[in-house]
């Protein structure tokens, strides 16, 4: 094993013998351009509404239950699909949010929650991740949008005022403390604070 | 021969689809005049659009009551609001425990009884799905005037009608 790596180590010290300095450059270069792009091509095309929907695991239930609300549907046609609040835009955290999905893989190959009765079963767990990770990165995804410097107080219905102007502006709560089930039909509540 | 046959079943065709067409638009007229036969306003043959859907009223304080029994109305949107056997949402605001926080009126003391009068710990299953009784409020026209008189407003005339007398 140990002189297998120390011939590979060789093989990489060594000056190379018959490419010349200026095709392994170029040459790197170029294929660096090439795998880069191809990675992140590849990385967008699974971070799209289409790719999501594209399994009937998520479209059959929490795409359809998005329809009817106001991300989806409004008055101004400004809408929010599934990557927008359930992965990270900023490229790090997102790369940890891909690679947490890989389990996701692993439930469509072994149908984990490929019929209804399934996903229903499973719908408190799988909402209290969701739940966990806004509440841990406080709310980032919502606030990718709604950004609390530009809240019009005097706007809002009374309670809602009180609740941001106290608990939200001290950091105490955050938006996924009391906005639950916005976007999507809520699991079974019991034993959950504030239902 | 054959061509006054054929003339024949022409004519016959032709007969039979104007007949047939002017007795079509004279059903829809029918039909459509005749608004004490139905209220949807256009032809049984056909589909009406829908009108859209209303915005309901936003807090706009609290409604009154009509009469003492009557289950108070929503003033607030409600059409979002999951009612299921899952979770309650109205009652995540206006249930006993919720009040302090939320200062949103608490649901009456008799949704907590059972029919024998018996106080329970939550709200009774039988109370359990709020807007069967409560609904939220729309800026709509009625469909047929209201004629109701409020009970102070009778004992008020009745009053004013028995000292007018004496």
């Amino acid at each position: 094993m140990m002189d297998k790596l120390k011939q590979v180590w060789r093989v990489l010290a060594k000056p190379s013998v018959h490419y010349s300095l200026g095709f392994l450059t170029i040459g790197g270069f170029l294929a660096g351009i090439i795998f880069w792009g191809g990675f992140n091509t590849a990385l967008e095309a699974t971070n799209t509404e289409e790719f999501c929907i594209s399994c009937h695991e998520m479209e059959a239930n929490v795409y359809e239950e998005l329809q009817g609300t106001i991300h989806f549907s409004n008055r101004s046609g400004v809408r929010a699909t599934c990557p927008d609040c359930h992965v990270p835009h900023e490229w790090t955290n997102k790369i940890a949010r891909k690679m947490q999905a890989s389990k996701e893989v692993w439930g469509k190959i072994f149908g984990t929650i490929n019929t209804r009765e399934k996903f229903e079963a499973k719908r408190r767990e799988l909402a209290e991740h969701e739940w966990a990770r806004l509440k841990a990165n406080d709310s980032l995804e919502c606030r990718n949008c709604h950004n609390f410097d530009y809240m019009d107080f005097t706007r809002q219905a009374p309670r809602a005022a009180e609740a941001h102007s106290t608990s939200l502006a001290s950091g105490e709560k955050t938006c996924i403390d009391c906005h639950k089930g916005i976007a999507h039909h809520l699991p079974n509540m019991t034993g959950v604070k504030g239902y | 021969m054959k061509t006054v046959k054929q003339n024949v079943v022409k004519m016959a065709a032709l007969l039979a689809l104007t007949s047939s067409a002017f007795l079509a638009t004279a059903a829809d007229k029918v039909i459509h005049e005749d608004d004490f036969a139905t209220l949807r306003g256009t032809a049984i043959t056909s589909e009406p659009t829908p009108p859209p859907l209303k915005n309901e009223v936003d807090h706009k304080g609290t409604f009154g009551r009509a009469f003492p029994t009557q289950a108070p109305v929503v003033p607030h949107k409600v059409r979002k609001y999951q009612v299921n056997l899952k979770v309650n949402q109205c009652l995540s605001c206006h249930d006993r425990s919720r009040i302090k926080e939320s200062k949103a009126p608490m649901v009456s003391v008799t949704h907590y009884m059972t029919r024998e009068n018996h106080f329970l710990a939550q709200v009774s299953p039988r109370r359990y799905f709020c807007t069967q009784c409560h609904v939220a409020q729309d800026e709509a026209k009625p469909l047929v005037p209201n004629v109701f008189i409020d009970v102070d407003k009778l004992l008020e005339a009745a009053e004013a009608k028995k000292s007018a007398e004496h």
